[in-house]
């Protein structure tokens, strides 16, 4: 990672990040109500909720959440940068748990009985997807032989090709990421009134408004690890890796339509199942495979 | 045009609606009236919210209720009565719990009539309130947006009977119970 890619990163994940999820929030709500035969809001919807939510009388439940949420928006940006920029892709899986650690804090320290159910279910789903997360980082670095992420453009045809069972793993865990039905545990746009907001039902005005800007940078960020699987080194690969990564949101958006939420012990239970049967499978094929080819050239 | 106007979420509350006009609240979420076309969302958290809408009448027991949930909200936020028991305690007002229509706890800026109310006239209700609501947007915004007055909590004791407080009337009939003895 040159200092130019980190500028550039910098200049592009952290100006266009926050339009591109907009939009693709927006995609998402229009989508929703076009499935339930809606005529659904307008597409810049999710920028008029943060826009209102900036304006609206700044009160605080205590001194310490606004502060919270602030780091745990700071460290999804730096995440993304640091992944948009080649780097490490381990590095970027653990400042993102440190953003959702943060986001979980800043629900726990409001003492309020909603968010802290909220903030528990959120540490369930953490245990939910994070093991898939890191086998997905092992995965990467089996697969390209390095952990930084601009190795793929090194790649002569994509990871999916020979890690499809660890895509499959990682686009599940995916729902649980972007919080989307069934395992929208946490916080939902869509359960209007369960446990009244779950994780941000203390966040009002601005520390909401920075909540809702953190998502758009995160499904930006998870988009892109769901590319990295997609593309290779050339400009088909790009043009496979948009495509695809499209299509994925439309799946989550479809999934998320056609679902009821489920309880927290089946989520975890689910997670972990398609986790370690997807990435151990998948690895031990992967070596096997490899082994064999080996064997076959040098023999 | 603000933003404000354009993504007010509500919240509702149901003090003692007979769930007529709380049906009607619902029915304008579904596809037939779509109130998300406005960028409305049925949020169920004051902290979140920017109308209030209630429905049915309020009474002894959950006047704190509209009250705390009025407090909860934060500004710039409007109040929606839902239904002629929340504008004035419609068919419930002489009831010896009933103390009103929602204005007996807090400010009311629209009143939406209607037994039950109609998905039609909620909707109209609430884009009459996304004016009032840019107001104290404005207002806000400009730092002269005045406190709440609210009025001083009544109780089912006070209530006015044909010109008589119901405490009065008991207290009257008590006397002359004691007087014939
Ligand atoms: S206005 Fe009519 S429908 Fe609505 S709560 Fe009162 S009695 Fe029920």
């Amino acid at each position: 990672m040159t200092w130019q890619s980190f500028l550039l990163a910098l200049l592009g994940f952290g100006l266009l990040g926050p339009v591109v999820g907009c939009l693709l929030a927006g995609i998402d709500r229009k989508l929703t109500a076009r499935l339930q035969n809606r005529v659904g809001p307008p597409l810049l919807q999710p920028y008029y909720d943060v826009r209102k939510l900036l304006a609206k009388d700044q009160v605080q439940v205590n001194r310490y959440q606004g502060f919270y949420v602030a780091l745990a928006l700071g460290f999804a940006i730096a995440a993304g940068v640091l992944f948009f920029a080649g780097g490490n892709f381990l590095l970027v899986a653990f400042i993102v748990t440190l953003s959702s650690l943060f986001f979980i804090v800043a629900a726990y320290s409001t003492r309020s009985p909603y968010a802290e159910l909220g903030a528990e279910r959120e540490i369930v789903q953490v245990m939910s997807y994070e093991p898939m997360v890191l086998l997905a980082c092992v995965a990467f670095f089996i697969g390209s032989g390095s952990f930084n992420t601009i190795q793929v453009l090194t790649l002569d045809k994509p990871l999916v090709a020979t890690l499809p069972l660890v895509f499959i793993g990682l686009v599940f865990i995916l729902t649980i990421k972007l919080r989307k039905s069934p395992f929208d545990l946490s916080y939902s746009h869509h359960a209007h009134q369960e446990l009244v907001k779950g994780i941000s039902t203390e966040m009002s005005g601005r520390t909401l408004a920075m909540v809702e800007i953190m998502h758009w940078y995160e499904t930006v960020l998870f988009l892109g690890w769901v590319a990295l699987f997609l593309a290779w080194g050339s400009w088909l690969g790009a043009v496979v890796a948009v495509v695809g990564v499209l299509l994925v949101y439309f799946l989550e958006v479809l999934i998320d339509n056609t679902y009821a939420r489920v309880k927290w012990q089946l989520m975890l239970k689910a997670s972990w199942i398609v986790t370690f049967v997807c990435v151990l499978l998948n690895l031990f094929a992967y070596e096997w495979l490899s082994r064999l080819v080996s064997s076959l050239v040098t023999g | 045009m603000s933003s404000t106007i354009k993504s007010p979420w509500l919240i509702h509350y149901d003090a003692s609606s007979c769930n007529g006009c709380d049906i009607e609240v619902l029915a304008c979420l579904t596809p037939m009236y779509d109130v998300e076309r406005f960028g409305i969302i049925n949020t169920g958290n004051p902290k979140h919210a920017d109308i209030f809408l209630v429905t049915g009448s309020v009474n002894e027991r959950n006047i704190s209720v509209v009250r705390q949930i009025y407090e909860q909200m934060l500004e710039p936020k409007v109040v929606i009565a839902c239904g002629i028991c929340a504008c004035s305690g419609g068919i419930f007002k002489e009831c010896y719990n009933t103390l009103g229509g929602v204005d007996v706890a807090i400010p009311v800026d629209v009143y939406a009539p209607g037994c039950a109310v109609r998905p039609e006239a909620i909707i109209d209700a609430v884009v009459c309130g996304l004016g009032v609501l840019e107001e104290k947007r404005a207002a806000l915004a400009a730092g002269e947006l005045p406190p709440a007055e609210l009025p001083e909590l009544p109780t089912a004791a006070d209530k006015q009977l044909d010109g008589v407080s119901v405490r009065d009337a008991a207290a009257a009939e008590l006397h002359a119970e004691i007087r014939d003895e």
